[in-house]
């Protein structure tokens, strides 16, 4: 029992004339506990939600708004336990536990896995756990009632009532959240609560009937919350397994971000920090899209420059052409291009294009080689993630394509992978702007990727020429005859007015947030 | 697609445990230098300590001594126009002034500025500055043009700027949320007033304020606000907001090195009203930076005057005359050169003539008595990665903490185009506005680079958690004499004024101090104005 924090000179506060006694001393300790636990599960919910659906002042702010609110109903249902106070306390603290404990797990995986409506079940569990923690304060008010008078028994429950609540709002963001993770937090105050069912169990071993079942709940459930903190570890592993649905063949976290491959029957995935990269059943309209319309139009590219496309696919394109003559690729992530000149399965897919003599890996930063080197392309594929963030933002500015230009033979051209211009209409022909205000002619134009929905690209030289009229090479999708098609834009994707994108104004990060928050749920 | 990103957050970094930082920092902090503006030799000066006779007698035209923004302007000027029979001394080991840098080559990390850290679009006024700029390629087209396109390398990146306060980061500095309503109101008062004046003219249809500020109107309305305190003017004014007062103190210890007590409300004013620079490709608000901060300018100007320039030689004697004699002690060769020239333009802080030159006018004497310095604390933090952390705007170029004594902290990558998030390096301000400058100055070298990074990792540590386990050298740069303090009265009811007009013949000057306000434009406007006077003879 030494473990717990016992008040700090609780018998000099008390006065001369009532000394508390060890069970109230006991009692009082635990509404120190079962405050800090109750704060604890509001937190947890409060920053999963966050972390899961973002925007945390609302998540916080409804689910605390929720919790109090189920607090309210827990202690107006309190008035409806008439007999037996221990031995429902005791229940009380078994089921907040177990909740409580294995609240973060089973949101974490429902939220992976895809299991229902997740807002339901999230508020749903908020309202439980607060209706069973808004039950205990007065329970153990009427159970302390016997024992101390009221004024006195007011104050001091609620003193450490809101004491519990400091601690935990201290430790919380400090040591808990950051060093054991939501987890593992939610599982250690689960304990603590069944915990304090155990010592009540043994403070009120005289008045209490039925003791037999509730020890072996009590230590039930302490077993199963141990065993939680002994398998927490699995749990990410367990959830990336649903989140992904299909087996994960590899996966590994390189400095610059988690990469995962999966494979179901004959179809590859590629995921970088969650995000799909490609499905090896529809890549080929994607890689084909992104490489032969520039390749064919205008004279014959020699030298060919891919920034990002690390996977090689892009490269396996352009080795078609016999007349290429060098393909430099520039990936920021030596995991990426060893991983897909070494595993067997991603060789097949990329025809060991990585390995290829005319090819060359290097692994840089894309802009700081462009400012560094001296060597100019024919044609140039920039194929960089989504403008997520103000980093990647720089990538798609009217300063990084002058940059770009000057790496940029006479005659050449390069194309831009430019997001989604369905799901961010906006932001596609913001980087059509971006271009043509960095003194380029633009052509964009979409295609399908069944596994990406309608995705867009924009050609781009300082003289464009015109589309081929025919295609040399073998293509699975691209045919000249049907190229003049991805160059047209049906109504809901066609051009809409847009700022260009500049470095010191960023305007494309901010609309490409705005409108993938729309598609994600 | 379904992009679930924020599960990556989830998954990587809070489901599974975090190990707790392994690396622990020694018993005490980082390694690091501490440096100053010359202060050994400074000291050997005022004290009047011999220096050896002279070995070697030179002739030359012009003299520049003090190779800041107003000297080097002053020869990029001359060398402009065809004049080459001139030399700018520096007393320190490397050009700049209060714009002086470190390079890659010192710190393989980044460039970082050792002063001066930005420079906002020069107003309509600031002539010489658009020149400038054309002239190092980040202005393009008619340097004069309303709204001249500048190099967007040179623009400061989104985002700009972000303020702490109450737990979380805000865009901008300007305080805005969780503001009571009657402070916002206030707020945008006090902005629309600041823009009332931004747009004043007299009948002669001189700006109120300008910038260069000897352009600006001599009406007493606006002069007379001189005489008056910053705070004297807002509590006047009826501005009370605790959050307006402590941005207008924020902006005069930013840019003067004084409080709001301790700063003239003409010059308070100012920094609000003169700013009227566009762009045809940025925000009126834009600055214009690099990773050295102003050091770009320093080090564009430094190479076309790489032939006239000498580091490391501290003027030690000034005789005005026909010609002017100057000694000048020469560190490296450890003896003294005596100068003989007909020019002599002093582009160094007014403070230390007194204790170098002979046979001064008087008002001169009387101004550089006048002039006071407010000392600054310039640190710089070298990062193995970012600062993390703290709810709301992402990180920014100048990232300011609420209520701190301190001014924040610019970083230095900001510029790059990197998608990888490397190591970095934090540029920490201190303006000592907060006791008189003497005393100050005892507090700025009685203080050991161990307490200041010890303070500093504090306060950061608070905002960054990552910070202090992260930081791996912590560089400390003392200007004892930073910034001349704009004070009540300073700037056009003092001897500042009487001093320009009694110069001995040949002499000028070229420093921001004479014109009362530590800015780049000032020191700019000065050079080439003194450029402008030796052609004309």
């Amino acid at each position: 029992m030494q473990e717990y924090p016992s008040p700090p000179a609780d018998a000099e506060t008390l006065g001369p004339r009532e000394r508390a006694s060890p069970l109230q001393v006991a009692l009082l300790a635990s509404v120190f506990i079962v405050a800090a636990c109750g704060l604890a599960y509001e937190l947890i919910a409060g920053a999963l939600a966050s972390y899961l659906l973002g925007d945390s002042v609302t998540q916080f702010s409804t689910i605390i708004g929720t919790y109090l609110f189920a607090m309210g109903i827990g202690s107006w249902l309190a008035k409806y336990i008439g007999r037996d106070l221990v031995g429902r306390f005791v229940q009380i603290e078994i089921a907040v536990g177990l909740l409580g404990g294995f609240a973060a797990t089973g949101l974490f995986l429902a939220f992976a896995g895809n299991f229902g409506p997740f807002r339901v079940l999230l508020y749903g569990i908020v309202l439980l756990i607060g209706i069973l923690v808004g039950l205990e304060i007065p329970l153990v008010m009427r159970i302390l009632k016997r024992e101390v008078e009221f004024r006195e028994l007011v104050s001091r429950v609620l003193s450490f009532d809101y004491l519990g609540a400091l601690a935990v709002s201290l430790l919380f963001p400090l040591v808990l959240a950051p060093h054991l993770g939501l987890v593992r937090t939610g599982l250690l105050f689960g304990l603590a609560n069944t915990l304090i069912a155990l010592w009540a169990l043994r403070l009120f071993r005289d008045q209490l009937r039925r003791r037999r079942g509730l020890h072996l709940a009590a230590w039930s459930g302490i077993a199963v919350l141990c065993a939680g903190l002994a398998g927490a570890g699995h749990v990410t592993t367990l959830a990336e397994g649903w989140l992904y649905a299909d087996d994960v063949i590899h996966a590994e976290n390189s400095p610059y971000q988690r990469i995962v491959v999966t494979r179901w029957r004959d179809d590859i995935r590629l995921f970088l920090n969650q995000n799909l990269q490609f499905s090896s059943r529809d890549e080929y309209r994607y890689h084909e899209a992104l490489v032969h319309p520039g390749m064919t139009m205008g004279p014959a590219p020699k030298h060919v420059l891919v920034l990002g496309g690390g996977d090689g696919l892009a490269v396996r394109e352009i080795l078609k052409y016999p007349q290429v003559e060098s393909v430099t690729l520039v990936d920021l992530d030596p995991a990426m291009t060893r991983l897909f000149s070494a595993a067997p399965l991603l060789r097949k897919l990329n025809g060991d294009a990585l390995a290829h003599p005319k090819v060359r890996v290097i692994n840089a930063d894309a802009a700081r080689w462009l400012e560094d080197g001296e060597q100019s392309f024919d044609f140039v594929i920039v194929d960089f993630p989504d403008p997520s963030n103000h980093a990647i933002g720089k990538l798609y500015s009217t300063g990084f394509y002058r940059l770009l230009d000057k790496r940029l033979r006479p005659q050449a051209r390069f194309v831009v992978q430019a997001t989604s211009p369905y799901y961010a209409r906006e932001s596609f022909w913001t980087v059509v702007a971006t271009l043509e205000a960095s003194g380029f002619q633009t052509a964009p134009y979409h295609a399908l990727v069944p596994s990406f929905g309608e995705w867009g690209y924009i050609l781009a030289a300082r003289a464009l020429p015109p589309l081929p009229e025919r295609i040399e090479v073998p293509t699975h999708f691209i045919t000249p005859e049907t190229l003049p098609d991805l160059f047209r834009f049906p109504a809901d994707m066609a051009r809409v007015p847009a700022e260009p994108n500049r470095m010191n104004e960023q305007t494309l990060v901010r609309t490409f947030e705005r409108e993938w928050r729309h598609v994600q749920r | 697609m379904l992009r679930r990103q924020f599960l990556a957050t989830a998954a990587g970094s809070l489901a599974m445990p975090l190990i707790a930082c392994s690396r622990k920092t020694e018993s005490g902090v980082p390694p690091g230098m501490l440096h100053d503006s010359g202060l050994e030799l400074g000291h050997r000066l005022r004290d009047r300590r011999p220096f050896p006779p002279a070995t070697e007698e030179r002739r030359i035209d012009t003299l520049i001594v003090g190779a800041g923004i107003g000297g080097l302007s002053a020869g990029w000027w001359l060398q402009r126009k065809g004049y080459a029979d001139f030399r700018i001394v520096e007393l320190a080991d490397r050009p700049g002034g209060n714009a002086r840098y470190v390079d890659r080559s010192e710190n393989p990390v980044s460039a970082h500025p050792l002063g001066a850290h930005y420079l906002p679009l020069p107003t309509r006024e600031a002539r010489y500055v658009r020149e400038l700029l054309a002239d190092l390629d980040a202005l393009a087209g008619d340097p004069q043009a309303a709204r001249p396109v500048y190099d967007e390398r040179r623009l400061c990146h989104a985002p700009q700027e972000r303020l702490y306060r109450d737990g979380f980061w805000q865009e901008g500095l300007l305080p805005q949320f969780g503001l009571p309503r009657a402070e916002r109101a206030e707020i945008t008062r006090f902005l629309e007033a600041m823009e009332a004046f931004r747009t004043a003219r007299d009948a002669e249809g001189r700006r109120a304020f300008a910038l260069p500020a000897d352009l600006s109107s001599p009406d007493p309305r606006w002069r007379n606000l001189d005489r008056i305190s910053m705070a004297d003017w807002l509590r006047d004014e009826g501005f009370r907001s605790p959050a307006l007062h402590w941005y207008v103190d924020y902006a005069c210890r930013d840019d003067f090195g004084t409080t709001l007590a301790d700063t003239s409300a003409w010059a308070g004013i100012h920094y609000f009203a003169c700013r009227n620079g566009e762009a045809a490709n940025a925000a009126s608000d834009s600055v214009l930076t690099a990773p050295e901060g102003n050091g770009w300018i320093v080090r564009a100007l430094a190479e076309r005057l790489a032939a006239q320039l000498a580091t490391g030689s501290t003027v030690i004697d000034v005789r005005p005359g026909r010609p002017h004699e100057v000694q000048v002690w020469l560190a490296a060769e450890a003896r003294t050169v005596r100068y003989r020239c007909r020019h002599l333009v002093w582009a160094a802080p007014l403070f230390l003539l007194p204790h170098l030159a002979s046979d001064l006018p008087a008002p001169l004497v009387a101004a550089t008595r006048a002039a006071s310095y407010a000392p600054w604390l310039v640190a710089n933090l070298t990062l193995a990665e970012p600062p993390h952390g703290g709810a709301g705007a992402p990180l920014a170029w100048d990232n300011v903490p609420y209520g701190s004594t301190g001014l924040g902290y610019v970083v230095a990558t900001h510029q790059n185009l990197r998608l990888a998030d490397g190591p970095t390096v934090l540029t920490w301000y201190h303006a000592l506005a907060h006791q008189p400058p003497a005393a100050a100055r005892q507090t700025l070298l009685g203080t050991s680079r161990e307490r200041w990074a010890a303070s500093i990792l504090g306060e950061l540590g608070r905002l960054h958690r990552n910070l202090p386990a992260a930081t791996r050298r912590i560089d400390v740069f003392r200007h004892g004499h930073a910034m001349i303090r704009p004070t009540p009265g300073a700037l056009w009811h003092g001897p500042r004024q009487a001093a320009l007009t009694a110069l001995p013949p040949g002499f000028h000057l070229a420093h921001a101090d004479a014109s009362g306000l530590s800015l780049f434009e000032e020191a700019n406007y000065r050079g080439v104005m003194a450029a402008e006077r030796i052609l004309r003879t």
